[in-house]
């Protein structure tokens, strides 16, 4: 199976920063040094820590948006802001976060002289719907067969359609549709979450249905695979393996409650709902007649999940265990902006000193994904390094944020600093980006010590 | 039995070999990708559920194969020991006992037995209760895309029912009479999974669960698929429905027909893919016919 070729994104913006997803792919994508921008919208403060994402406080309006996307050149916008569960918020709020909002997120992205080349859409398996004439495995060229019963439904197909529109009118751009199934993971809050949290799980009486989930890191794997891949068209992003609802909850180690008459299931979730678990509409028909999607599109396309749909139980399961014992240890992350803009802009934060972070969930990986590893390597450094002599500002040191007036008097000799930057990057350049290296600093400063290390290094190699 | 010269050849000698790299190789490559089997599930993807099917085999299914319909099997060397394989059989019974008595002898019988994957009507879903048992035990909905991915993606065996409820649905007095094979989509999809295709027969099931009537308004009422008459139901309630008559079994496995020597846009070729269909049908009825004139009594075969 041939991978498609890498070619991350450089200037990255992303919707939805300060809700879960879009905090989660912040962090995740600020660990990769090829990507020099992240800038994150969205309309409250961001909820997680973040080290060189930055943020701005806009809503969906799309001249604004327009204008950070022109002013700061982004290449790549990712759109995580789609509401998928009907409890999360009103039903016309979600419809218009969830249609509107796509409308004047794509708006922002056309015009003949827009910067951006790829548009990553995080939507949603409920696209396809749950019904009684379902194939088992929903493939991504299929298209369901009865219009949606239920308000988000509607609007996840009413959100594709804007964003399948705006893919035919901007045929110069990569537009990447990633379908994910349901959600399960320690930190992540879903209605399934909730409701395999219940002492006992209600079930419709007579129904077994078929499950497929996907481990939130995946999610967050999966949306960073596509900003790092030109992927365009449609993905399901669902793990390996459909489970049976009566084995989810046996992996979980509860009980089976099939409370739920099969008939009127609508009117008796009214008394759940009191009880204090409320069953979103369009949870009612995955119960009844389940889900299946079809994940091998993806995997085609590079990318290998870290967790099988059991697999994610089972964690979660171990989690939901633990929670009691840990609940209240940790301190919630606050937001505060002199904080961050000190951090991000004074000349008195050491930035190269800054470690490889580990987040909460363990998502940062130092080794490069797998099938990826010589690309990397080889293309990937050599072209910050092309502008390292001449703008005296690299892209590798991450917390600069491009605007920086870097010629201040206060600021530590940059000449001392690139040098030792440029030494520190030979390590894992081959012979020819070596040259290329040697070339640039003969033509620009000719430093002694940089000319050495590069002699060094192809001794190195050589031998 | 007189054995037909196979159409395969006949129909379509010209056709051109297929090219390496055309689609059907990129979707082979897809198999590869299939998710790994984890030994530790109960459960498969498909809702198949070892445990309960095993158990429901060894009760229930024994005794009605073993001793109350006395299962005589022909020819099943002809279902192949591996590769993706489409078995098309004629249908009848209220409650259709053929298709579990068919898995049943292929477990039996077969030098390298291998499960069976039932096509019913996507109904069973609506069902409580039939819906949780019946995939459980190895039925999936007969849905194009479920018949590809397990034909051609798992190369498992699937059975299918061409008649379809019209098969079912036939009383008694037009009993071994075959009704029309659909549009042949099972044929299309054969060929699109490049799967063998053997044709099957079962003669006894239609004495085992006849039915006498039809009574739509009480179909309405119960919004059952339909409210047959037969000698246990409704009288002894909905358990009558697997109130079988001991009728002596017999199930004949026909030659297979390999679809993959017929290229790759055979598909697409309506003509072609209704002449096999047809051809099928008319191979199960001569059989039909063979066995039942052969047959000396209904009961003891």
């Amino acid at each position: 199976m041939n991978t498609p070729e890498r070619s991350p994104a450089r200037r990255v913006l992303i919707t939805g920063l300060s809700h879960y997803w879009g905090g989660r792919l912040a962090q995740a994508l600020e660990s990769f040094p090829e990507i020099e921008t992240i800038i994150g919208v969205d309309t409250r403060e961001p909820t997680r820590e973040l080290e060189r994402t930055e943020f701005v406080k806009v809503g969906n309006q799309h001249s604004l948006i327009q204008r950070i996307v022109k002013a700061a050149e982004i290449d790549t916008v990712i759109d995580t802001r789609l509401v998928v569960d009907s409890i999360a918020s009103s039903r016309a709020a979600a419809h218009e976060n969830n249609v509107i909002g796509t409308l004047n997120i794509l708006a922002a992205c056309t015009g003949a002289e827009s910067p951006v080349r790829r548009f990553i859409f995080k939507s949603s398996a409920h696209w396809y719907g749950c019904e009684q004439d379902d194939p088992a495995f929903f493939t991504e060229q299929m298209r369901r067969k009865h219009a949606p019963q239920t308000p988000i439904e509607r609007d996840i197909v009413e959100a594709e359609a804007v964003v399948t529109d705006f893919a035919e009118k901007r045929i110069d751009a990569t537009v990447t549709v990633l379908r994910f199934a349901n959600v399960l993971g320690p930190s992540v809050e879903t209605s399934h979450v909730r409701m395999f949290n219940l002492p006992v799980v209600p079930m419709i009486l007579g129904f077994d249905p078929r499950y497929q989930f996907v481990h939130e890191d995946d999610v967050v794997h999966a949306l960073e695979h596509a900003a790092l891949f030109d992927l365009p068209g449609i993905y399901n992003v669902a793990a390996d393996g459909v489970l049976a609802l009566s084995e989810v909850i046996s992996l979980l180690g509860k009980r089976p409650l099939p409370v739920l008459p099969p008939w009127g299931t609508g009117l008796a979730a009214g008394p759940l709902r009191r009880l204090g678990f409320r069953v979103p509409d369009e949870m009612l028909n995955q119960m009844r007649f389940g889900r299946g999607v079809d994940n091998r599109r993806f995997k085609a396309a590079g990318f290998s999940y870290r967790y099988t749909s059991r697999e994610a139980v089972l964690r979660l399961g171990e989690h939901l265990r633990l929670k009691p014992v840990l609940a209240g240890k940790a301190e919630p992350y606050r937001y505060e902006r002199e904080v961050e803009e000190f951090l991000r802009w004074s000349p008195h934060v050491r930035r190269e000193a800054a470690n490889p972070r580990i987040d909460d969930a363990g998502l940062f990986d130092p080794s490069p994904p797998p099938g990826e590893g010589e690309v990397d390597v080889a293309e990937a450094p050599p072209q910050p390094v092309e502008e390292t002599p001449s703008e005296e500002e690299s892209d590798l040191d991450a917390p600069a944020p491009e605007p920086m007036p870097r010629a201040e008097t206060d600021v530590p000799d940059p000449g001392l600093l690139e040098q030792e930057e440029v030494i520190a990057l030979l390590a894992g350049l081959d012979v020819e980006a070596l040259g290329e290296v040697e070339q640039m600093e003969r033509d620009g400063q000719s430093r002694e010590a940089v000319l050495e290390a590069i002699a060094g290094a192809r001794g190195y190699l050589r031998g | 039995m007189a054995d037909r010269t196979p159409l395969v050849e006949v129909d379509r000698a010209d056709a051109e070999p297929r090219q390496a790299d055309n689609l059907p190789a990129r979707r082979e490559a897809q198999r590869d990708l299939l998710p790994a089997i984890e030994p530790e599930r109960q459960v498969d993807d498909w809702g198949r559920s070892e445990r309960v099917e095993r158990v429901f085999d060894e009760t229930v299914v024994e005794f009605f194969y073993r001793y109350w319909f006395r299962a005589e099997v022909e020819g099943v060397e002809n279902v192949p020991a591996e590769g993706g394989a489409l078995l098309a059989s004629n249908h009848s019974g209220a409650l259709p006992p053929d298709a579990t008595m068919i898995a049943k002898a292929i477990k039996e019988e077969h030098s390298a037995p291998r499960p069976l994957h039932i096509t019913v009507e996507h109904f069973f879903k609506g069902y409580p209760l039939f819906s949780m048992l019946v995939p459980k035990i190895g039925c999936v909905a007969a849905h194009p895309a479920n018949v590809q991915r397990l034909l051609f993606d798992e190369r498992q065996l699937v059975l299918v029912f061409p008649e379809g409820r019209k098969g079912t649905e036939k009383p008694y007095h037009e009993r071994y009479r075959l009704r029309r094979f659909g549009r042949g989509g099972f044929v299309a999809a054969a060929i699109r999974a490049r799967a063998k295709l053997v044709p099957v027969c079962v003669v006894g099931a239609e004495e085992a669960a006849p039915i006498f009537a039809h009574v739509k308004p009480l179909q309405k009422l119960t919004g059952l698929l339909y409210f047959p008459l037969t000698p246990t139901f409704p009288w002894m309630g909905p358990l009558g429905m697997l109130g079988y008559l001991p009728a002596k079994f017999k199930i004949r496995f026909l030659a297979p027909i390999d679809t993959d020597r017929l290229g790759p846009d055979a598909e697409a070729d309506r003509s072609l893919v209704q002449t096999i269909s047809h051809e099928v049908r008319a191979r199960i009825q001569e059989n039909l016919h063979d066995m039942v004139s052969t047959r000396k009594s209904v009961w003891f075969g």
